[in-house]
């Protein structure tokens, strides 16, 4: 269990292809990823008086075709729920990252986590844009180390009494 | 003839959609609150707490339980001696929709083509399901689902002779394939029989019954209940971090079919199974 507290950004499917795109043409991206957080998110807005609306995270295998490469390029943790593929993995232990898990479902009480929110990019994704987020003590499980231990592999197999 | 105003059928799938987003129902609340006590592990047991602390809190602030507040789906069952009037049905219930996702601060997370993919800024167009039956009364379910779960979801066009385990084992496949992603512990939709895309709606339809109500077909029944048990053996856990909570409800709906077929579609659906109804 891990508490972050600080700098982290969202970024989801529509944000990473279009960071990705960018990259490759020389396109500026709307942070530099070099030892950066993203968070695989997309809140819901936020109601006058608030920070943010709710902000948990979201299916983060959708992300697995573009982590490998924002983590060559610098990102050494990635927050969001579900299983990793074998590719990302693999970037994970060559260059360094870890992979949190934060609770899938649980958007109201991660945004009392959120202390400010500002956009920073990719507006007219909507809900998809890439977001700054201060946090203070939000809670994960690290999941997935930079060594390739995997909780999602390890864990359920304790509690399996039924196989199909 | 009953004159029903459309702009009444608005304003009741604009509440149902804030209400639905942000108070989880009693019978999902119930379920975790038992599948708390019941399971065994810590880091389950935490998380599950998180999940209830979670509920209580969207519920206290009127805040979308889960910031994937879904593609609206909407049920509208119509009795023949009703007449709709001042609108069309159609834009009436988009524009609930509308109103709800603004007015409730609900995430907008439609985009208008799949291919082209751009925001509709406005959680439209719904998907809506018509249905004639007897009577002046309308009933109008609305159901958003996220898509963490949704797409979680299968179909299989099994052969009769694959029968009854056949069944058992496509459906437990599927959840045992969604693993952590569809945020477990999950329930489950399970349509059985009619055709191809009668046995998804059958799925859907099946996440929209109280999961404490089991079906009234006894061998129906028993397999609910022996999917449930085995389907919590699986070992998944709650957010796949292994446990004995990886389902809250398994319900099952049937319809005839094909002497040549065995439609089965499993919709899996999250811990913030969401849906609302009223008649009118």
């Amino acid at each position: 269990m891990v508490l972050i507290t600080g700098i982290i950004y969202t970024a989801r499917d529509a944000a990473h292809k279009r960071m990705l795109e960018n990259y490759e043409k020389g396109i500026a991206l709307p942070f530099d990823l070099k030892d950066q957080s993203i968070y695989f998110a997309g809140p819901s807005p936020a109601k006058p008086g608030e920070v943010i609306g709710s902000a948990g995270p979201t299916t983060s295998s959708r992300m697995d075709s573009y982590s490998p490469k924002t983590i060559e390029l610098g990102v050494t943790v990635m927050i969001g729920k579900g299983a990793r593929d074998k590719g990302v993995i693999e970037a994970m232990k060559n260059y360094g990252a870890v992979y949190i898990g934060a609770v899938g479902g649980a958007g109201a009480l991660i945004s009392e986590c959120i202390k400010k929110c500002e956009i920073v990019d990719y507006s007219d994704l909507g809900s998809e844009a890439v977001y700054k987020l201060e946090v203070e003590n939000f809670p994960g499980i690290v999941i997935i180390d930079s060594r390739g231990n995997n909780l999602y592999e390890t864990e359920p197999l304790k509690y399996k009494t039924y196989d199909i | 003839m009953r004159d029903i105003d459309v702009g009444i059928i608005k304003d009741k799938i604009k509440e149902m959609c804030i209400e639905a987003n942000c108070i989880l129902n009693d019978d999902i609340y119930c379920s975790i609150q038992k599948a708390r006590d019941i399971e065994k592990s810590e880091i389950g047991k935490d998380i599950l707490n998180q999940i209830i602390k979670n509920a209580d809190l969207a519920k206290q602030k009127l805040k979308p339980i889960c910031q994937d507040t879904g593609m609206a789906v909407v049920f509208i069952e119509a009795g023949q001696d009703v007449h709709f009037i001042n609108g069309n049905i159609n834009d009436a219930i988009n524009e609930g929709v509308r109103e709800g996702y603004k007015e409730g601060y609900l995430r907008k997370s439609v985009v208008n083509d799949p291919i082209l993919r751009v925001n509709t800024f406005d959680n439209t167009p719904a998907v809506i399901h018509y249905y004639i039956t007897a009577g002046d009364k309308v009933k109008i379910t609305v159901a958003p689902k996220g898509f963490g779960s949704e797409n979680m979801s299968k179909i299989y066009m099994l052969k009769p002779s694959e029968g009854i385990e056949g069944i058992k084992k496509s459906v437990l496949k599927t959840i045992e394939a969604a693993g952590s992603n569809p945020c477990p512990p999950m329930v489950v939709g399970v349509g059985i029989g009619g055709n191809f895309e009668l046995s998804a709606i059958l799925a859907k339809k099946a996440l929209l019954r109280d999961i404490r109500i089991k079906s009234d077909k006894e061998h129906i029944r028993q397999l609910e209940e022996e999917l449930f048990e085995k389907a919590n053996r699986l070992g998944i856990g709650p957010q796949g971090l292994g446990g004995n909570s990886t389902v809250l409800g398994i319900n099952i709906e049937t319809f005839a079919t094909h002497i040549a077929g065995l439609p089965v579609a499993v919709n899996i659906s999250c811990h913030v199974t969401r849906h609302r109804e009223c008649i009118i």
